[in-house]
């Protein structure tokens, strides 16, 4: 492992720990309660996980949504939009929790699917997901039936019934007596996402995490990242080949910054983008 | 294009300090919070 491979797992530990920070939750089987618990944090990380010390972005927007509530709308959306431009898909390679988790089972050893047209296609079903199961159905439900459902935390996530579902279920209490038909679904996709991370480089994220999807748009604007010099560039296709993730170039709406390319590229086109370093080239 | 980069970055990040500023005024990290500090049965799947 790199240098920076290693600052880069150093500081996805980091934030796995400081997420989860509440470690007296897991002991007593309950969830924090305080303060921070309104302050969103980057990564998607469950806020009804026994460890969470912060609010889960796409389960707020989820609930601001249904809620029609525009104060807690504007806030999440601020606090997405400065995430955002300041961080794009930099998040999901360096803050992230399950994201890491996926990329220590992809270290297993096993047969690995190579990237391709399929999961090129696969890639942009996180946009429908977000559209579709966090914006529309929690909308239309709230409507039509009056009723907050977190539909994309109900029906998909696999974070929640990790993180949660399984803390609170396992041990008993009633909390296992209230588990269903719903909760096995939930298993079963946790299951497919977990095996599945063993054989596809981040399953989840690529092809249908909405946060990475919503962070994606901001990419190619966002002040930290990875860019590609395009006077430089020679097209030679190092970088896609190199990179685990679908990519076309370097700092597109598919990287998540993780910078793995950079030392590949044979005639250094591509950078870390640093807004405190003013270069040669930045009146062009 | 390095240009229009740099004002999409400015408009974003006054969009979202504007929109966070008018979302905590309007009560929205309380919002937040009240949510947050109650286990969602159905975001864990058993609700």
């Amino acid at each position: 492992m790199g240098k920076h491979n290693l600052k880069r797992r150093f500081i996805q530990l980091f934030c796995a720990a400081l997420y989860n920070a509440n470690l007296e939750g897991f002991k007593e089987r309950t969830i924090y309660k305080g303060d921070g618990k309104g302050v969103c944090v980057p990564g998607l990380h469950c806020y009804s996980c026994p460890g969470a010390v912060g609010a889960c972005p796409i389960g707020s927007l989820q609930n601001a949504i249904s809620s029609k509530s525009p104060g807690m709308l504007f806030y999440v959306l601020g606090s997405l939009l400065l995430f955002g431009v300041f961080l794009g898909r930099m998040v999901c390679g360096y803050l992230c929790p399950f994201g890491l988790l996926q990329e220590l089972l992809h270290k297993i050893p096993s047969p690995k699917l190579k990237k391709s047209r399929v999961t090129k296609a696969l890639s942009k079903v996180k946009y429908v997901v977000l559209a579709g199961l966090v914006i529309l159905l929690p909308l239309v439900l709230s409507i039509k039936n009056g009723v907050s459902v977190p539909s994309f935390c109900k029906y998909l996530c696999p974070v929640g019934t990790m993180e949660g579902g399984l803390s609170f279920a396992v041990g008993g209490g009633s909390f296992a007596e209230q588990t269903g038909v719903l909760f096995g679904v939930k298993l079963g996709i946790l299951a497919v996402i977990v095996i599945g991370a063993v054989f596809i480089y981040r399953i989840f994220c690529r092809f249908l995490c909405p946060l990475g999807a919503l962070y994606a748009l901001f990419n190619r604007y966002s002040l930290f990242g990875v860019v590609t010099d395009q006077t430089v560039c020679t097209a030679c296709g190092k970088c896609r080949a190199v990179c685990k993730e679908d990519i076309h170039l370097p700092g597109d709406h598919e990287c998540i910054a993780c910078g793995d390319c950079i030392r590949h590229c044979p005639v250094n086109a591509i950078r870390r983008k640093n807004p405190f370093v003013k270069r040669k080239d930045d009146k062009k | 294009m390095k240009k229009r980069k740099t004002v999409v970055f400015f408009v974003l990040l006054l969009l979202g300090v504007v929109f966070l500023t008018y979302g905590i005024a309007e009560g929205g990290y309380t919002a937040t919070l009240q949510k947050a500090k109650y286990i969602c049965l159905e975001c864990i799947g058993i609700g």
